[in-house]
């Protein structure tokens, strides 16, 4: 937080750096081609919030801890805080906003909803798509392959349980199975 | 009356499990958090923070920074002299420092630039010239030291405040039992680390008024706080709380950076944005107080107290903020969970050089409930009573007042207790206090703790005659209903019980009615989402408000059909005769006739909680329509090789009165779990010990929380007695059950390795210590020593109700005030 620029001298080389040209990079965002420009020490993050108004994608710690960050590159998860933006060129990159299908919610952004998986929602899109990448692989996961495949993302609020049980809800409408959330998951236990 | 339901009514929203009404726009990264605003030709802004502890501030040279292109304005402390606090007795905050910073982190100024990185890079070049100050770094050196004094207020020297209370004669309590105990204990503090940083952005428009939008749980209160500070009439600022990414009592203070960004955004005349680094999230704290704790307890045989002497030490960092009523709260749920028929409370806050301290989920009550259940096992083994019984056989009664006049409604914790203690066998796996005859095998252990909460303080922040909560709604001629509030959604779903108390009232869907809430210009205050006030009072006020509205509309739909108002029912989106439903309009229609005979339809409700019995100073603190009750197992798995506590499973029963949606209920017990889980084994907001006092671990690679891989498996019981003072009966549930857990896990690790760990967090190091001495035939126990020796004052002596006391205090018989 006290680091950085110490004297004029220095001040003006870093103003130089930042007066350059923008850089220009193309890329496949949530299935659209896409052009940005933007400042090379960016992050994809910081391309992402502020450059492509794409505010869904979060910040949390700054250092790659907390996975509000979370996006799919290539189809796999990645801390978006800790890639530079200049290293999605030519990539496939997908945020929360391309989850859905068109006006179709995703299965599991719809079980998330239904059942409270989102308190405050702030750490939401970065578990749904974590959560997005495990049922890609695995279409049938267990509670402790959930667990671990969700260990990078933390939030504050849930505790997690509704946010397994809605994956699990997820998968099993994703697999074309009727399920519901069992009864003390609503009610508690009798 | 017409059209009033009554309890026999079927319910068709409450009590059901809807999605709330937020829900799908925060899956799709819809919902607009404050630093997800941007507005045309924002600036951004840097707060510049001290280095230094404690220090004097000579001067501030903004020059150099001035002169960086691309900076707009900077500002200091001089630019805001009045002084604000969220408590009207320590208004003691500047939003930057004017003559001296108090901790590390303090703000000193305020730099306005095109973009975060150039003004970071001024902020660097701001020189100040500091001269340090002795620090004062804990509870002991703020009582031994007077001076350098952190604030120039206070009861004297670094000391913030001393309470001395006491409710009948506590002695006299102690003559008449069969065993007196002793025990120490102390809570670290912690922090709320809400997943989202707390952010602002600040507009001034060519009105000259201001609007801020901001990462609040209070937004009436910063509302306050700006008119005081800016100068400016409250009138022509507005104040709109936006969604807040988790709050905890994190976000309820008004903010340094929520008045700077308003200034700047004045002197700039452009729209001005502040987002916290997490590492400035940590140093922004108002988080749990660390406290040092004392009981002194008698008790009969038969575990039943005869009275209780319980004195706190709060680290209360370097401000004010909620802190003097958390001083009150360390002592004032003591008695609603067992009966204590005379009680003494002696409670001290400190100022110390570091992240002011305030509230966090339980405000005030968790660490003294840790060392409550905690002091309470050590009872039971001495009396060679089980846990379980000693609890059970001892409870408050309903409908009872306390010794320190806290009027229990409905008490559900038999209940609670009944049902972990089943579902987790405890008579199979808890074999007595006698260490040779387990039933869990060695290193595998398992613990009970209850406890109790407010669901609302009973009186505002400032003192006044008006409701804490306000609702207005809204009917539309085509059918759509808006409900107003200025309650606060922080994730707990405060939005969407609006939603289900209305349209259940209403009959129709909660999808049919648009929540506008947490706007000082549309909305009629609420306080603010604290102390669990908020679905009990906002839900209180909406009944009136809705059942105002039905009123309406069964007057109007009665005359039209011509049958008599107490026949008239609504109920899926119809207002219909209950003896013939075939006879009824739709609601729209409804509302077209109440219209037409009424002129434009909207009605208020609101809500004022009753009036305390008790009247002695400092018996606002404690006073609540209702409380709940929770109760927990844990079972632990220790390693006694390494003192790693896993835990295994947290049975709960939480005493909720009515559940308003089940499903809801259930996040916030798991949720609250999950942080009692998290305090009780790894949070810690801890400073190097020397002369710097410097944060250990201000960010999240450092400060440990839960990931999905600590946490523990939860069995969760809803206990359903209805409080006549909730909505519905509804009490509340999003800081109760965080209670009980920390003191399970503690009773449940001596119950595996026979240590007791009298200190929060509990950690591995700990348990090898006490470990260790154990082995060496010492006293398995790691924990605070002795208190503080402190010169209280004459305590304000007060008359219990059994005693026949009316609230107020003894007259004092003392020479001096």
């Amino acid at each position: 937080m006290f680091l950085g620029i110490r004297d004029s001298a220095e001040l003006a080389l870093y103003s130089t750096l930042q007066m350059k040209t923008k850089s220009h990079i193309r890329f496949r965002l949530n299935g659209e081609q896409t052009e940005v420009a933007f400042s090379p020490h960016k992050t994809l993050l910081e391309v992402l919030r502020e450059d492509l108004n794409l505010t869904g994608t979060k910040h949390g710690c700054e250092l790659g801890e907390c996975g509000t960050c979370a996006v799919l590159v290539d189809g796999r998860s990645i801390l978006s805080c800790l890639m530079l933006g200049l290293d999605a060129e030519g990539r496939d990159v997908k945020t929360i906003e391309g989850m859905a299908h068109g006006a179709e919610l995703h299965p599991l952004q719809q079980t998330f909803a239904d059942t409270g998986a989102a308190q405050c929602g702030y750490c939401s899109p970065g578990f749904l798509l974590v959560a997005e990448e495990l049922l890609k692989k695995n279409a049938n996961p267990t509670r402790p392959e959930i667990q671990e495949a969700l260990s990078g993302n933390l939030c504050r609020c849930t505790g997690y349980i509704k946010i397994y049980e809605a994956v699990e809800l997820a998968a099993a409408k994703m697999r074309g199975e009727e399920m519901e959330l069992p009864r003390e998951a609503v009610y508690g236990l009798d | 009356m017409s059209g009033k339901r009554n309890k026999s009514t079927p319910l068709n929203v409450v009590g059901k499990p809807f999605r709330k009404v937020d829900a799908r726009a925060k899956c799709v990264g819809q919902t607009k958090f404050a630093d997800d605003i941007v507005l045309p030709r924002m600036l951004y802004c840097k707060m510049l923070r001290s280095h230094l502890p404690h220090a004097l501030i000579k001067n501030i040279d903004l020059s150099k920074a001035l002169a960086v292109p691309g900076v707009f304005a900077i500002i200091t402390g001089k630019d805001l002299p009045k002084s604000y606090g969220i408590l009207p007795v320590s208004q003691d905050e500047h939003a930057l420092c004017i003559d001296k910073v108090r901790f590390i982190g303090d703000p000193v100024a305020a730099v306005a630039a095109i973009d975060e990185d150039v003004a970071f890079d001024a902020m660097n070049l701001i020189e100040i010239e500091y001269e340090p100050l002795n620090t004062i770094s804990s509870i002991d050196e703020a009582i031994l030291i007077d001076e350098p004094r952190i604030h120039d207020y206070g009861d004297s020297g670094n000391i913030h405040k001393k309470v001395s209370l006491e409710f009948g004669t506590v002695e006299d309590g102690f003559a008449e039992a069969d065993l007196i105990r002793e025990d120490v204990f102390f809570y670290e503090g912690n922090t709320h680390l809400p997943m989202e940083q707390h952010a602002a952005v600040a507009h001034y428009d060519s009105d000259n008024k201001i609007t801020l939008w901001s990462s609040t749980q209070t937004p009436h209160y910063v509302h306050r706080a700006l008119a005081k500070v800016l100068e400016m009439p409250a009138s022509h600022i507005r104040v709109i709380a936006t969604p807040n990414g988790g709050g905890f009592g994190g976000k309820s203070d008004p903010f340094n950076h929520e008045v700077a960004v308003c200034k700047l955004a004045m002197i700039t005349g452009r729209p001005v944005k502040v987002t916290l680094t997490r590492e400035e999230v940590f140093y922004c704290h108002r988080g749990r107080h660390p406290v040092l704790m004392k009981f002194k307890t008698g008790v009969k045989k038969d575990g039943a107290i005869t009275g209780m002497h319980f004195q706190s030490f709060l680290d209360g960092g370097a401000y004010g903020s909620y802190g003097v009523a958390s001083t009150f709260y360390t002592g004032a749920l003591q008695t609603v969970t067992y009966d204590v028929p005379r009680y003494k409370f002696e409670g001290l806050r400190a100022f110390t050089n570091k992240p002011p301290c305030g509230p966090k989920r339980g405000h005030g009550t968790p660490q003294p409930r840790y060392g409550l259940e905690v002091h309470l096992d050590k009872i039971a083994e001495q009396l060679n009573l089980d846990p379980v019984e000693i609890r059970r056989n001892h409870l408050v009664a309903p409908n009872t007042v306390t010794a320190n006049y806290l009027r229990i409604g409905s008490m559900g914790l038999g209940k609670c207790i009944d049902k972990v203690a089943e579902g987790s066998d405890w008579k199979n796996k808890f074999s007595g206090w006698n260490g040779n005859s387990r039933k869990l095998p060695l290193g595998k252990g398992i613990g009970i703790a209850c406890s109790s909460y407010i669901c609302g303080a009973g009186l505002p922040i400032y003192w006044n005659n008006m409701p804490q909560s306000g609702v207005q709604l809204r009917l539309d001629r085509q059918g759509g209903v808006c409900v107003m509030c200025g309650s606060t959604d922080i994730g707990q779903g405060s939005d969407s019980i609006l939603a289900y108390i209305v349209a259940e009232v209403l009959g129709i869907d909660p999808f049919d009615i648009r929540v506008v809430t947490a706007d000082t210009d549309l909305t009629p205050v609420d306080l603010g989402s604290y102390s669990s006030r908020v679905t009990l009072m906002t839900g209180n006020a909406a009944i009136q408000a809705a059942e105002r509205a039905r009123e309406l509309l069964s007057m109007a739909v009665a005359e039209k059909l011509g049958v008599p108002i107490e026949n008239i029912g609504l109920a899926e989106r119809r207002v219909f005769d209950v003896e013939n439903p075939e006879l009824g309009v739709s609601f729209a229609e409804a509302v077209v006739l109440a219209e037409s005979k009424y002129g434009t339809i909207g009605t208020v409700g609101s809500y004022t909680p009753p009036r305390s019995p008790g009247k002695y100073k400092g018996a606002g603190v404690g006073p609540s329509p209702a409380y709940s009750y929770s109760a927990a197992v844990a079972e632990v798995d220790v390693d006694p090789d390494t003192g790693i506590v896993v835990v295994e499973r947290i049975w709960i029963a939480h005493d909720i009165g009515k559940s308003i949606n089940p499903m809801l209920v259930m996040g916030q017990v798991e949720g609250s779990v999950y942080m009692g889980l998290g305090e009780i084994l790894m949070e810690e907001m801890a400073y190097r010990t020397n002369r710097n006092v410097v944060h250990k671990f201000p960010s999240m690679l450092e400060y440990k929380s839960p990931t999905t891989m600590e946490m523990c498996d939860v069995k969760t019981y809803l206990i359903e007695d209805p409080d006549p003072n909730g909505p519905f009966g509804a009490k509340e549930v999003g800081q109760g059950p965080l209670l009980p857990v920390p003191p399970a896990v503690a009773n449940a690790v001596y119950n595996a390795v026979g240590v007791r760990i009298d200190e929060v967090p509990i950690t591995p190091e700990k348990v090898m210590k006490a470990l260790r001495e154990k082995a060496r035939g010492r006293d398995g126990r790691f924990g605070p020593g002795a208190v503080p020796a402190v010169d209280w004052p004459e305590p304000l002596r007060v008359l219990t109700p059994a005693e026949g006391g009316d609230g107020k205090e003894l007259p004092k018989v003392a020479v001096h005030s």
